[in-house]
């Protein structure tokens, strides 16, 4: 790759002592992608400017809001009615909120889908996950700011989550909170971290950005590019894709913030926060379902083990396994293209994880198919009959089998389909998989 | 204290919450028609404005409206000399003054909306220890938005036989549990609307909602406004974006 010229003298003068723009030049123009990419490709660049949206519209949000507990709310508020174009700012962040991980979770089951964790790109997955990690911090320390009634008991339950850690739990919490409840102390270092973890996710995903750019992406085929005729220069190709996909994803964003800007929110987060008023359903918000559903999966102790405690290691658990996940898939062939039961098998946990963020929303002593004509146990008020409860255990127990069980094993029973010689040969390789990945 | 997290931790995890709950919540709610309602509403005027008249004679002896300033009533197509007067006629505690004095003055526009109870406390002990909270959010702050106030303003009826009600309580087939601290705040006539309009509770119930759903979303007519500007905007580029992306990728083979 030779050396780029560049026509400006001053760009020319600069690239000569700091070479940053033959860096830009190598990294975006001539940085070779394969040629076959879908449209399932572009979340990974979405996610980015989102993330860059949502600092961009935070920072104009914290010159006005007031991370007091007394005037938190009325601050929010204020920031809606008095300044200008408040309204769109806080909804531009409040739904680039439900958008970032919305585009973040389908960036994570397309690597999924076509095996983009295993080898040698585990250090980015595993970066990916780091990420996802942050941004749940960081989203439920933002949630907390407007200080309403579900902020505030959202706050009180996962933190008190805490407490379940044996002889430290209590003063854990404590430290946490600075005091005995979630209060002022909590607001303000909430606030802090929320402000200081988008800039760590931004360090995160440099790195991210630099383990991919180390292989190149992956591809529909999951094979390896093997020379210039399978792939293209990122620019202009694969940067007016990304542009058409950013247009079309502006749309869909555009239309919550316009015209349904409280689609993802809960009406109680209207209401300040009172610590003496317990709200009947307190749910987090849409996108921490399915861990909410698997903590409370959990409702029996196992040995000396409490069952709230066994709950908060399974919440944990269900992302740091992901972590693992390049050595638990045994199976050589990338892409599910390739990979007959798999194939399946990945849409069978895709549901498994919307089936978690059904029961995440709903209270688990209710019924999944609601039936007027069941009569309540007189004593305990208990409804017979299939409830969320059962249903989030059989979706929790799915979940870690899934991950644990039928991955690992696929991996030695599956009989891969022949995976093609090359992108720009996609002929199947008649001498089958093996080799194939070895060369 | 750690009882208490115990307890705090499993009651906000609803593992122990009452089964069959949804049967103390609400009746269904009717959908009404609402001039502010899809992607091209605007709040009707005059209803807003007979719904801020209601409020200023009826509820605003118990409930807040604390978000909003006087100045605001523009939004609802008050003129200057109008909000003005309406800012006139309460009483503002201001101060202290020089001497060290609170004192009172007429409102000014740029004043809140003044409050009917010194603090929170004394809002519960006027009300039997129930407290008619602040209305100025209150179709945002409700499942069921405009549809649930409208409703429950209008659901007050008498108790089923057999229904026991307590002290002091209402019966209101759409307020959680049935039962609502708040006596039946309208009756027909209650107000004398300037327009001629007739002050049924249907009519009242109808304003009344149109105004707090402006007080809730104050921003909404601009939102969506530049929001129909915007979509069209990102529709076009979005074709251009295609048309370009389309022409780059024709010259691969
Ligand atoms: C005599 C005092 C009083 C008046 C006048 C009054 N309210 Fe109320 N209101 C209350 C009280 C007290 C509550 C709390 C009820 C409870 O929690 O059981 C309440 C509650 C409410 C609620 C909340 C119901 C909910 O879902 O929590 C709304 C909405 C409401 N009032 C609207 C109005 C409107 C509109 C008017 C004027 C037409 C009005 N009120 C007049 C005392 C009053
Ligand atoms: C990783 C990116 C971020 C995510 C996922 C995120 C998420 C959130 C969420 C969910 C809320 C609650 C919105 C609501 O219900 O009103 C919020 C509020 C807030 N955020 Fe962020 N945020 C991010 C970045 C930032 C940054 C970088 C800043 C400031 C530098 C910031 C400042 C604020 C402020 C001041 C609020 C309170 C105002 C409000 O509630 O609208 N955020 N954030």
């Amino acid at each position: 790759m030779s050396a780029p010229v560049f026509k400006n003298p001053i760009v020319r003068w600069v690239d000569y002592r700091l070479p940053i723009f033959s860096f830009m030049h190598h990294e975006m123009h001539e940085y070779p992608a394969p040629r076959n990419l879908n449209y399932w490709w572009n979340f990974g660049s979405l996610s980015g400017i989102v993330l860059m949206a949502m600092i961009v519209t935070g920072i104009v949000l914290a010159m006005h809001y007031t991370p007091h507990a007394d005037m938190a709310f009325a601050s929010v508020e204020r920031i809606m009615r008095d300044v200008n174009y408040g309204w769109l700012i806080r909804y531009i962040h409040m739904n680039g909120g439900s958008m970032f991980f919305l585009l973040v979770y389908i960036h994570i089951f397309r690597g999924l889908y076509y095996g983009s964790y295993k080898a040698p790109r585990e250090l980015l997955w595993i970066l990916g996950v780091v990420i996802l990690l942050l941004m749940m911090a960081t989203a439920f320390m933002g949630y907390v700011l407007p200080w309403g009634q579900m902020s505030f008991w959202g706050a009180t339950v996962i933190t008190n989550l805490f407490s379940a850690i044996p002889w430290v739990g209590e003063s854990v919490v404590a430290w946490l909170w600075g005091g005995f409840a979630v209060d002022n102390p909590t607001l303000n270092r909430f606030y802090s971290l929320h402000y200081l973890l988008p800039f760590a996710i931004l360090g995160v995903v440099f790195l991210h950005m630099w383990a991919l750019h180390r292989f190149g992406s992956n591809n529909p085929l999951g094979i390896d590019t093997k020379g210039p005729q399978d792939t293209i220069p990122f620019h202009p190709y694969y940067t007016y894709k990304d542009l058409y996909g950013l247009g079309v994803f502006l749309i869909v964003f555009a239309i919550f913030v316009f015209f349904a800007p409280n689609f993802f929110g809960e009406p109680d987060n209207y209401i300040q926060a009172d610590p003496l008023v317990t709200p009947t359903h307190i749910v987090p918000e849409w996108y921490l379902l399915p861990y909410y559903a698997i903590l409370r999966a959990i409702t029996f102790d196992i040995w000396f083990l409490e069952a709230k405690l066994i709950g908060v290691i399974a919440m944990f658990a269900s992302i740091l396994l992901l972590m693992f996940l390049p050595w638990l898939d045994r199976s050589p062939v990338r892409s599910a293209k390739f990979r007959p039961i798999y194939k399946w098998v990945f849409w069978v946990f895709v549901i498994d994880c919307v089936i978690l963020g059904v029961v995440g929303a709903n209270a688990p002593g209710d019924l999944v198919f609601p039936n007027p004509e069941a009569v309540p146990d007189p004593e305990t008020g208990d409804l017979p009959g299939f409830k969320y409860l059962l249903l989030g255990q059989i979706a929790t127990a799915y979940y870690f089998l899934h991950l644990l069980a039928v991955i690992p094993l696929l991996g030695l029973l599956e009989r891969p389909l022949p995976v093609p010689h090359s992108i720009s040969r996609p002929v199947a390789a008649g001498a089958g998989v093996r080799r194939m990945e070895k060369a | 204290m750690r009882r208490i997290s115990i307890a705090v931790f499993a009651a906000c995890l609803g593992v122990f919450a009452p089964a069959g709950a949804e049967a103390e919540e609400g009746a269904e709610l009717t959908h009404q028609s609402w001039s502010f309602a899809g992607m091209f509403g605007t709040y009707d005027r005059a209803a807003a404005q007979r719904g801020l008249q209601v409020y200023t004679e009826v509820c605003a002896a118990c409930h807040s409206l604390s978000l909003l300033s006087y100045r605001h009533l523009s939004g609802i197509g008050l003129d200057e000399d109008a909000i003005e007067a309406i800012a006139a006629a309460v009483t503002v505690t201001d101060g202290p003054n020089d001497e060290g004095d609170m004192f009172d003055r007429p409102g000014r526009p740029a004043d809140r909306f003044v409050a009917p109870f010194a603090n929170d406390k004394a809002a519960r002990a006027a009300n039997n220890g129930a407290f008619p909270p602040d209305l100025s959010l209150i179709v945002k702050a409700r499942p069921g938005g405009a549809d649930y106030v409208y409703a429950l303003l209008t659901g007050y009826e008498e108790p089923p036989a057999g229904f026991e009600l307590q002290d002091g309580m209402n019966y209101n087939a759409y307020f959680t549990g049935h039962q609502i601290a708040m006596p039946a705040p309208l009756s027909d006539d209650a107000v004398t609307y300037a327009d001629g309009t007739p002050a049924t509770v249907a009519q009242m119930a109808h304003d009344l909602t149109t105004f707090f759903a402006w007080s809730a979303e104050p921003e909404a007519e601009a939102r969506k406004r530049m929001g129909v500007k915007v979509v069209l905007f990102l529709i076009v580029l979005t074709f251009l974006f295609y048309a370009v992306k389309r022409k780059v990728w024709r010259g691969l083979h």
